[in-house]
């Protein structure tokens, strides 16, 4: 077992649903309850890491990243190190990626609270405010909690696009996921198997506690 | 219509794009029952006035608080509009028990007397016991209870209620309108109230609003709508069947009775000397005030407007059968008639028969193309 690696992969893991969950939930919301121009280009922005190759993406972020590039290069003024082939890469990368898992099961839960429901809480005096946290997010909670779980597991099984923007280097940019491909090359299979092994174990755990909240969030609002 | 003494005037406009053109007034203590077919913007002059719809132009003023006045910019938030609202399908928290909903709505004061004030209002409606029941582990009626504790929690200064009987059975809806009436006695405070059911809105209208494609027909007392409606489109939405249109031929004073023409029939009708001989009106008669003669003993009565025609059509619904009678110059007329009267007389279809309108209750209404 690489230890280096899953801490790796636990930090960036971690750090990518910090990030993202709040954003998913501010986008989340908007997009189940507010009719705007140009609402169906961006679910379909949102969507479109589903169905791009990571290594397409991965291209794009890592050329776009590169120190050649306005963004790579402010941040090496700003900071004095590369985008590429460092832990702040992959996050950026990981964040951009992880978008749909954080925003779709959550915009699913808000679509489902009823228009009166909210009406309710503002007529019962409560501000938008109050609304959000004493209705809403209780409300919309297992979607909220789905998005967070999705994001986490698919940063730990995500590989492509980690490779393509951080390389494989140690205890920087060498996830899991990669040191299990860098194992295989590398003809350890029994190093790899417990790594996969351990992959598998966090996914499974991961979906069945999506399932269990999805249920019991049915059988609620029965 | 908007007097400084109602608790709540209304008054909006808007051409499109839910037509409005509503003018009506509430006092305190007094339940106003909006009252239209269903798309007639019943809704939407709720919503208007809770603040969840804000209309073209118009104003709302609640107590001397001006809550809208498009002219002015003035347009409150709901959450500053001091209402109780009911909705339709009760809109209760479904993550909260039946106090928590209502203590939600309880802004002031420590914990301690917000849950003292939220056991009390739940007394108020019959629900002790249900207080940590889940809404999806209540009944419709329970429910719509719960839901009208949670509207009264703010100490409104106006309850307004979108049709809160339209989900629950004859029975519970029945004990429900029975306690809102009561609950006007106690919380003193003006009362709307939307629904499409004409029965429930002359059990409980202090003033009926009759509303038709978002305009305010006629607001007045129930009585007064129902008996003398302002216009046939008024008679037909209030259920009358009985609506024709006639030429006024002359007013006796003495006798108390305007004459006028039906096709070739005269008939005598209730005394409106504002009608001019010689117009066209229209005039509507209720089902029950149409008197069936009978055959094997005439008596004084049928003197009175007399008119001969034969039955087109007997339909027995339970006690009372609805009969449709043509007359000579092919208008229908409907009346009610106990079955067992039907079953007496050997009544069916194409039997001539003859019926007696009864004068005072002809009531005569400006033609529309007057208006």
């Amino acid at each position: 077992m690489d230890w280096q690696a899953l801490n790796v992969s636990l930090l960036l893991a971690g750090l990518t649903a910090l990030i993202l969950t709040p954003l998913g939930v501010v986008i989340a919301r908007k997009l189940a309850w507010s009719r705007f121009a140009g609402r169906n280009v961006v679910q379909a922005l949102i969507a479109l890491p589903l169905i791009l190759p990571p290594t397409v993406l991965g291209f794009y972020l890592m050329v776009s990243l590169g120190e050649l590039s306005p963004l790579g290069a402010f941040y090496r003024d700003l900071t004095g190190n590369a985008l590429v082939f460092s832990f702040e890469g992959i996050l950026l990368a990981s964040v951009l990626f992880n978008i749909p898992f954080a925003v779709q099961p959550a915009q699913r839960s808000f679509e489902a609270i009823p228009i009166n429901i909210r009406e309710a809480a503002w007529c019962s005096g409560l501000s938008n405010w109050q609304t959000f946290w004493r209705i809403e997010l209780p409300l919309a909670w297992p979607g909220v909690v789905s998005s967070a779980v999705l994001t986490v597991a698919h940063t730990l099984g995500e590989f492509g696009v980690v490779l393509m923007v951080g390389g494989n280097l140690a205890g920087e940019t060498r996830t899991v996921a990669i040191a299990i491909y860098d194992r295989v090359q590398a003809f350890d299979n029994a190093g790899a198997a417990t790594m996969s092994a351990a992959l598998l174990a966090i996914s499974l755990f991961a979906i069945s506690l999506i399932y269990f909240l999805t249920d019991r969030a049915g059988r609620q609002s029965r | 219509m908007m007097t400084d003494t109602d608790a709540i005037s209304v008054r909006l406009q808007q051409p499109g794009p839910i037509p409005l053109d509503v003018s009506l007034s509430c006092n305190t203590g007094e339940i106003l029952v909006i009252l239209g077919p269903s798309g007639s913007g019943k809704t939407t002059i709720l919503r208007s006035i809770s603040g969840l719809y804000t209309p073209a132009s118009g104003a709302i003023r609640c107590h001397g608080e001006q809550w809208l006045d498009r002219a002015n910019g003035v347009n409150l938030p709901v959450q500053r509009r001091r209402i109780g609202m009911v909705f339709q399908q009760y809109a209760l928290f479904p993550h909260r028990t039946a106090l928590q909903n209502i203590m939600l709505a309880l802004h002031d004061g420590p914990r301690r007397r917000q849950r003292d004030t939220a056991q009390n209002l739940l007394r108020a409606m019959h629900m002790e016991g249900l207080e940590e029941r889940y809404p999806q582990q209540l009944s419709g009626g329970q429910q719509q209870r719960v839901a009208l504790a949670r509207a009264l929690a703010r100490d409104p200064s106006a309850l307004l209620l979108d049709e809160p009987f339209s989900a629950v059975d004859q029975q519970t809806r029945r004990k429900l309108v029975r306690e809102l009436v009561s609950l006007k006695q106690h919380f003193k405070l003006p009362i709307i109230h939307v629904t499409h059911d004409l029965n429930e809105a002359r059990r409980i209208a202090d003033q009926l609003c009759i509303i038709h494609h978002g305009k305010t027909l006629q607001s007045a007392a129930p009585e007064q709508v129902m008996n003398h409606p302002d216009s046939a489109a008024i008679a037909s939405l209030i259920g009358h069947y009985n609506i024709f249109r006639a030429r006024v031929a002359g007013h006796d004073q003495h006798a108390q009775t305007t004459r006028i023409e039906w096709g070739s029939l005269p008939l005598n009708a209730r005394y409106r000397p504002e009608f001019a001989p010689g117009a066209t009106a229209d005039w509507v008669i209720p089902a029950d005030s149409i008197i069936l003669h009978r055959r094997d003993r005439p008596s004084q009565g049928e003197r009175e407007n007399p008119v001969p025609g034969r039955i087109e059509e007997l339909l027995p619904l339970g006690e009372h059968a609805a009969l449709t009678m043509k007359t000579a110059q092919g208008e229908s007329l409907y009346l009610n008639i106990p079955t067992h009267v039907a079953r007496r007389n050997q009544l069916s279809k194409g039997n001539d028969i003859s019926v007696s309108l009864l004068a005072e209750r002809i009531h005569l209404m400006k033609t529309s193309a007057d208006k």
